[in-house]
């Protein structure tokens, strides 16, 4: 049951001559939620972005390691907008494209292939069925996507990522600019995707990786300092320096 | 230390309105005269004849038809290269490049014409027959002459689109190619609807490179190979000799290009509106 989805041998991340990940090994389990939590600049959404190589962006960026997805490496012999499409992300402000909610969540199967209206639509409308947003824009799909709340615009983000079929999500702070209530429904809605995707997800807020993760990765300066079951790292740290983060003390 | 900054408001304005008095004080009663369907719909344009004819449809026609050509050629070319410039140039290459594009928009009008004299009316004759004074050679003229425009603006449309669109198409496992032709050009559309109507007024206004290489035959277009005579060519190439209602034609032609002008302007700047809300 618990398959490894994705395994990190020794990975070692530069920019230019700063190095933002030192020796980071771990394994990503299949169908389940493993938050990253950590402070601010501690290497977390460098690590996220490694996963689907969005890291490739940065110019002056080395990484040396290996990723292993499925037991492929994903820095070898790979197509990356293949890889792309099986590890979707969702980032941490809405960034929706200034076209309808249709076109933007029609926007991922278009870049595969899908011409057929029928298919799309079918796509389309499971996606916002799947993000648990359909009910709210069904009647105005054809709108621009961001005459929107933020709440709503993330939720469509997390459709459009969904509407490739990817097999990870990476999900970048995705609350962190949203209200409460925005964030408990996608709360409620990541843990619902558990079933189907194997998820990651950044996070500042340590209640939420609580609430949904399985496992909880600490990171500090570039380091994981503890990875270890959520439940048992929030209620036991090893370490005292998760210990004085998770209560508080500092971050 | 206010007041001088008022003057100087106030010069510009007075500027615009005199030439507007000017112009509509002696067009406006040519126009009437020769009657407002004969002067914008006749197509007969004969200053000399008893008695005389003064039909201006064949220069609107003609003004119109090499600003088209104008935006067919310089608009694709422009738009592509603004997206070279954003997005695939190396950073060498674009400390040539951007500058040649600036050095392009400052070329006086009377040297592209005697390019367009030179180079491109003998190509054109040798390539498509004809005498090479056409509305195909001005619309390529025009079109060269319309791209530091249509670069300069489209390539900041293209800037301005947030990099977070680019990375959310790439996310999705969009290709580079495809992020940039369907998610940031669509997304920099009313920057880009702003580069071309700037390029038209440009196109349409021009003068002296167009009477080069036009042919300027007061007539009805003929086809693109043929030449046609615009609306600014024809004052430029009458007003020295002209005088009573052959004069206020032509004052009226003006008229008729600034009102052509004005409705540019306007469409300008409703697009910027609507780019801002």
């Amino acid at each position: 049951m618990n398959k490894e989805k994705i395994k990190i041998t020794g990975i070692d991340l530069y920019y230019g001559d700063f190095q933002a990940l030192k020796n980071i090994n771990m394994i990503l389990p299949q169908n389940k939620i493993t938050a990253f939590i950590g402070p601010s600049g501690c290497g977390k959404t460098t690590l996220l972005k490694s996963l689907n190589r969005m890291n490739d962006l940065i110019s002056d960026c080395r990484i040396s390691g290996e990723i292993l997805l499925d037991g492929q490496n994903i820095y070898e012999n790979i197509d990356v907008n293949l890889l792309r499409k099986r590890v979707g992300m969702v980032f941490q402000k809405p960034n929706l494209f200034p076209m309808s909610i249709y076109d933007n969540v029609a926007y991922g199967p278009r870049t595969h292939g899908i011409r057929s209206k029928v298919m799309l639509d079918e796509i389309v409308e499971k996606s916002l069925v799947r993000a648990v947003i359909w009910d709210e824009v069904k009647d105005r799909i054809k709108k621009s996507a961001l005459s929107l709340s933020g709440g709503q615009q993330q939720r469509i983000c997390i459709a459009r990522a969904l509407a490739v079929e990817p097999e990870v999500l990476l999900m970048d702070e995705p609350t962190s600019a949203l209200d409460p209530v925005s964030t408990s429904k996608i709360e409620e809605l990541v843990l619902e995707l558990k079933n189907d995707y194997t998820i990651i997800i950044v996070t500042h807020n340590m209640q939420q990786a609580v609430r949904v993760s399985d496992k909880t990765a600490f990171f500090l300066l570039g380091e994981i300092v503890e990875y270890r079951d959520t439940e048992s790292i929030f209620s036991m740290p090893e370490d005292k320096r998760t210990e004085d983060y998770i209560t508080g003390r500092f971050g | 230390m206010k007041n001088i900054f008022l003057t100087a408001a106030l010069v510009t304005i007075f500027a615009i309105m005199l030439i507007c008095v000017f112009l509509f004080a002696n067009g406006i009663p040519a126009m009437k005269e020769i009657g407002l369907p004969e002067f914008l719909l006749g197509t007969d344009w004969s200053p000399g004849d008893v008695p005389a004819s003064f039909g201006i449809y064949p220069m609107i026609l003609g003004s119109i038809s090499v600003t088209l050509g104008a935006v067919l050629f310089g608009v694709p070319i422009g738009l592509l290269t603004a997206v070279f410039m954003a997005y695939y140039c190396p950073n060498g290459l674009y400390k040539v490049l951007k500058p040649a594009v600036e050095l392009l928009a400052g070329i006086p009008s009377v040297v592209y014409g005697f390019f367009g004299l030179m180079i491109l009316v003998p190509f054109v004759r040798n390539l498509f027959g004809g005498n090479g004074n056409s509305i195909l050679t001005a619309s390529i003229l025009l079109g060269i002459m319309i791209l530091p425009t249509v670069i300069g603006v489209s390539e900041s449309a293209i800037r301005a689109v947030p990099d977070q669109y680019y990375e959310g198409s790439l996310a999705l496992g969009a290709t580079h190619e495809r992020t940039v032709f369907f998610t940031i050009l669509p997304a920099a559309s009313s920057g880009i609807f702003t580069a071309v109507v700037l390029g038209i007024g440009r196109a349409i206004g021009e003068t002296m490179a167009v009477i080069m290489v036009a042919g300027n035959q007061a007539r009805m277009p003929a086809g693109i190979l043929k030449g046609i005579r615009t609306m600014t060519a024809n004052i430029v190439l009458e007003m020295g000799y002209a005088a009573d209602l052959h004069r206020g034609a032509l004052i009226a032609t003006g008229v008729i290009l600034l009102l052509f002008i004005l409705f540019i302007n306007i469409t300008f700047y409703l697009l910027k509106r609507r780019a801002t809300i």
